[in-house]
């Protein structure tokens, strides 16, 4: 039995289904990340896990007990905001303390409280300040203050960083990543950003329009895509996905992409999905991500299928730590992520290796992954 | 915004045109303030001035020799109806009716809003809807029940006196103005706080619920302390409303002991027996302004945001 | 609420759970109950009473309400003499009288405020003492105002009198006394009170508008008249609507207006229906008559502002 349970919820606006029948669930000391474009639910989401809006159908477990009816209050849980909400009119100390105050908590254990919090984030110098007189990182290790001081079972986040500048979310990433592997603690973690998704989670669910597209490890979520969907907001830059057809024959087929005005590019498969013979000769959609489309020299050496094509190089986008190359296949603009040394120039043809491995397939009727 | 900012032509007469524009604007503006200002001028000086001077000299001269006296003449001796006592008694009547009217009525009005905007229920637009509606009906549609029902309330309060020895209030006209002052100020009251907890970031009210904060609670330890600026504007507004108002006041009031500052001074002023003393009535004018112009003057800022907030909703 | 049984089987502490649930239901109708005397104050003295009222209109209640009804004889008098011109009615008087004023007070107003506006807002030094000198009149009672704009108005001692003090005796200006104008000096002082506030309300629009769609129309070679008349003010429309709504309200509410100024004007030639309304429940004991008249005003007021709140309220869905 997982410590977090959640079985068919659903959740109703009225006449509009936000929630569309959700089923998670997450082991002891779990980071489960959700996960979705903005709108899509993750908010509903999470504040009916944390008591704040009514459930319409379904349930949610913690640690074997049902929920469902209990105040915020009595869920042991704790929650940092998007915008942190602390509270304008108290102090940083008061902020910290008010839900031990509203639990009838003595002042001194309050006081011992707050200063063990306060060393652990390194705020001890903040405490009498008005919550105006913070910057925005400051303000936001107060709001992780006022969650951790609860020492709670679960731990809710709603977007936590998307106000942070580029840089402080990535150390505040960092350091909510080292205080989860020291407390050991449940965390929810709700953002729209993947790549916080992918550093931070044991386990992800991908979620759109109210429904979880995809739930699992990360790695299974960037490697094994199950749609379309999870397979084009997971990454970034986000994986190529070209219209293509199946050629070959037999137990030797190949995958065919369309150049504009020179003849197509035929990959072969070495080992390609069972499901995918059953489209011989007809539209399919081929996804490779930018790291598995690169220059010969770099292709991954122990890769077994591994197919080179020359491309067309349309654009050289050199970004530093690598070198981004587009070129067009399928009638779509595609992406090679090259060595930062690579010799290359617009304009030319350049040999470009595929790794075929890495590659997936998907029906552009269902949006399905061929397997 | 501004308009002016392209550079001046210079003309030829050596004077920009600029220049006379300026003139022309700042003339303008001036003559329109001295058009706003005359009347509370021509009340102060003459408040100021005796009756001699008055008859013989210009309604906008200063005072020759200032006077204090029309003023302690209004406050402790001039006739109202038949009564010659001054207006201060009115003075406090209006003191006595205001101060529990603004807080009633404001605190139900901070409740309203925080509930219309943070614990919201199906309905709760029309709830808003229809007290909101109520700021704006001509109260004559209403001023006849409601003088029946204290009528009725009056002899009940009577009955009881003679029942228990008191009657908690029923029929005391004062008491009977914050009733009123408080019934029909709730829509204004609601509105304002209304508008104002509908931007305060329910993330706030959502943290206390997580930290164990009840209803009442979040109200008075989160909502209450941020509300400051809303608290002000709604008890000028109310202020200012209740403090001027006529119609309900001569309506409920208008006669007795237990008038109002504005009914009193109407009855100063209208007094036709014996010679008029316009220095006096100025006086009692400028007495029953006097709390209002000095919440204008103090925080005017408030009660022009108040107005502001009372015309267009958010 | 409908899983109470389920939480019986699958907590430990479910005999505590029912005495909860009673204590979590209250906390969850507690919002509700704050609001329910407001709510139902408002039901009671705001809708209750115009209902009553309305009552009222439809009896032949004379110095004392009679619940007998007897049908709209009440506005059947009131419409006969809306008709009553000559000698005037003073229902006739009353209506024309608000024709008048509500026109003039309105577009006066309107006009001056923006045009004040628009002054005040060309980067004006002493702006912060101009703005309050033109609003305070909003904020004394215009009983209090009234005495002062009296005796500013009465030819034997004020204005009329100070310009023949300084010797154009030729001038007259008695409208207060004359039963054709006196209406006039109502508008005058009207205006003087509310055009302020107008004025205020433009200025804040006026701070609203985007500064750099004002620089892209002068780059476009607008003249300072074109760029108000062209861009400005249809951008300032929000606040006419806003104005208007205002003045229309305040205008049919004016009472102490003509009660201070004219203390009715001769014969009640300065009545406006409000005026009309007091005159006739309270002094005059035309109950009926008197509720009748409040019931029209309630109309017209009604018909301007529920569609504004509707379109309002409605907007913005959340
Ligand atoms: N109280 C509410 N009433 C009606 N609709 C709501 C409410 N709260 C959220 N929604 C709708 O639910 C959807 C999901 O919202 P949310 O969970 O905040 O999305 P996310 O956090 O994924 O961006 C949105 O379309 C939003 O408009
Ligand atoms: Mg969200």
């Amino acid at each position: 039995m997982a410590f977090l349970e959640i079985d068919g919820l659903r959740k109703r606006f009225g006449s509009v289904e936000i929630l569309k029948g959700i089923d998670l669930d997450l082991e002891k000391g779990g980071f489960l990340v959700l996960v979705g474009p903005s709108g899509c639910g993750k908010s509903t989401l999470l504040n009916t896990i944390a008591g704040l809006e009514t459930i319409t159908e379904g349930e949610i477990r913690v640690d074997g007990r049902t929920i469902n009816d209990l105040h915020p209050s009595k869920r042991d849980i704790a929650m940092v905001f998007q915008s942190y909400a602390l509270y304008p009119n108290m102090t940083v100390a008061g902020n910290i303390a008010f839900g031990m105050e509203m639990r009838g908590v003595p002042a001194q254990e309050r006081q011992k409280a707050i200063d063990k919090v306060a060393k652990v984030l390194q705020i001890g110098h903040l405490l009498q300040r008005k919550p105006s007189q913070l910057s925005g990182g400051q303000r936001q290790r107060v709001a992780m203050g006022r969650a951790l001081v609860r020492d709670p079972k679960l731990f809710l986040f709603d977007e936590p960083l998307s106000n942070l500048d580029a840089k402080l979310r990535v150390d505040m990433r960092i350091e909510i990543k080292r205080l989860h592997a020291t407390t050991g603690t449940t965390i929810v973690y709700v953002t729209h950003d993947q790549i916080e998704a992918m550093t931070l989670a044991t386990k992800i669910a991908v979620m759109r329009d109210g429904e979880v597209q995809q739930f699992g490890t990360p790695a299974e979520i960037y490697n094994n895509p199950t749609n379309l969907f999870v397979a084009d907001f997971m990454g970034s830059p986000a994986m190529n996905l070209i219209p293509a057809t199946i050629g070959g024959n037999g137990n030797a087929l190949s995958v065919v992409l369309q150049r504009e005005a020179r003849e197509p590019i035929s990959l072969a498969l070495a080992d390609a999905p069972t499901g995918l013979s059953a489209f011989h000769s007809k539209p399919i959609i081929f996804g490779v991500r930018p790291e598995a489309l690169t220059d010969p020299e770099g292709a991954e050496r122990n890769a077994s299928n591994i197919a080179t094509a020359d491309c067309h190089i349309e654009v050289v986008e050199p970004a530093g730590s690598d070198t981004f190359a587009v070129t067009n296949l399928g009638g779509k603009a595609v992406v090679a992520r090259l060595r930062a040394d690579a010799n290359i120039q617009p304009g030319t043809s350049t040999p470009l290796a595929f790794n075929l491995t890495k590659a997936v397939f998907f029906d552009p009727a269902t949006e399905n992954r061929i397997l | 915004m501004s308009v002016i900012a392209t550079p001046a032509r210079q003309s030829t007469g050596g004077i920009s045109a600029r220049t006379v524009n300026r003139i022309l604007i700042y003339s303008l503006l001036a003559l329109f303030a001295l058009f706003y200002l005359m009347p509370l001028f021509v009340m102060l000086v003459t408040s100021f001035k005796t009756m001699d001077e008055i008859q013989s000299g210009n309604m906008l001269a200063l005072p020759q020799a200032p006077t204090f006296e029309p003023w302690l003449k209004a406050w402790g001796e001039t006739c109202v109806g038949l009564t010659c006592a001054g207006i201060k008694g009115y003075f406090w009547n209006s003191i006595k009716m205001v101060v529990p009217a603004v807080l009633i009525s404001t605190l139900l009005g901070a409740l309203n809003g925080y509930v219309l905007t943070k614990w919201r229920f199906r309905g709760h637009t029309l709830v808003f809807g229809l007290m909101l509606f109520a700021c704006f009906i001509p109260f004559q549609s209403v001023l006849l029940p409601m003088a029946t029902i204290l009528g009725s309330l009056g002899r009940f309060g009577v009955t009881l006196r003679n029942a228990t020895g008191f009657s908690f209030g029923l029929g005391n006209p004062t008491v009977n103005l914050v009733f009123v002052h408080v019934v029909y100020g709730l829509g204004f009251t609601t509105l304002f706080f209304r508008n104002y907890y509908e931007a305060f970031p329910t993330e706030l009210v959502k943290a206390a619920q997580v930290d164990g904060a009840s209803f009442f609670q979040i109200f008075r330890r989160i909502m209450l302390p941020n509300s400051m600026p809303i608290f002000v504007v709604t008890v000028i507004y109310q202020f200012t409303n209740i403090w001027n108002d006529f119609l309900f006041a001569s309506a409920y009031a208008g006669t007795g002991d237990a008038m109002p500052m504005t009914v009193a001074l109407n009855n100063v002023v209208n007094t036709s027996t014996g010679v008029v003393e316009y220095n006096v009535n100025m006086a009692a004018a400028m007495i029953a302004a006097l709390p209002t112009l000095l919440v204008y003057v103090v925080a005017g800022r408030y009660f022009v945001r108040g107005l502001m907030a009372g015309a267009v909703k958010g | 609420m409908t899983t109470v049984t389920t939480q019986i089987k699958l907590t430990p502490e479910h005999s505590a759970r029912p005495g909860a649930s009673m204590r979590s239901r209250l906390q969850d109708a507690l919002p509700k109950i704050v609001l329910a005397p407001s709510f139902a104050i408002t039901i009671v003295f705001v809708y209750g009473f115009i209902l009553w009222t309305v009552y009222l209109s439809f009896t032949n209640s004379k110095t004392f309400p009679s619940y007998a009804l007897t049908g709209p004889r009440a506005y059947q008098r009131l419409w006969r003499w809306t008709f009553e011109s000559d000698p005037p009615s003073s229902w006739y008087t009353s209506i024309t009288n608000m024709g008048i004023f509500g026109f003039l007070y309105i577009f006066i107003c309107l006009a001056l405020g923006l045009f004040l506006a628009i002054l005040l807002d060309q980067k004006i030094r002493g702006e912060g003492v101009l703005r309050p000198i033109y609003l305070y009149p909003m904020a004394l009672s215009f009983i209090v105002t009234g005495v002062a704009w009296k005796w500013f108005l009465d030819p034997g001692l004020g204005l009329e009198q100070t310009l023949h003090q300084w010797g154009w005796t030729s001038f007259h200006f008695d409208w207060i006394k004359n039963k054709d104008f006196v209406i006039y000096t109502v508008v005058i002082a009207g205006v003087w009170q509310a055009s302020g506030f107008i004025m205020a309300m433009f200025l804040a629009g006026l701070r609203g508008i985007d500064g750099e769609i004002m620089k892209a129309a002068q780059i476009d070679g607008a003249t300072t008249f074109q760029l108000y008349r062209r861009i400005v003010i249809p951008l300032l429309r929000p606040v006419f609507l806003s104005a208007f709504i205002v003045l229309a309200h305040l205008a049919i509410k004016s009472y102490d207006l003509v009660v201070a100024l004219t203390s009715g004007g001769p014969g009640g030639s300065a009545w406006l229906p409000s005026n009309f309304m007091y005159e006739y429940t309270f002094k005059r004991n035309e109950m009926a008559v008197g509720s009748a008249s409040a019931v029209i005003m309630l109309m017209t007021i009604t018909a301007i502002i529920v569609p504004y709140l509707y379109s309002e309220l409605r907007e913005k869905p959340r």
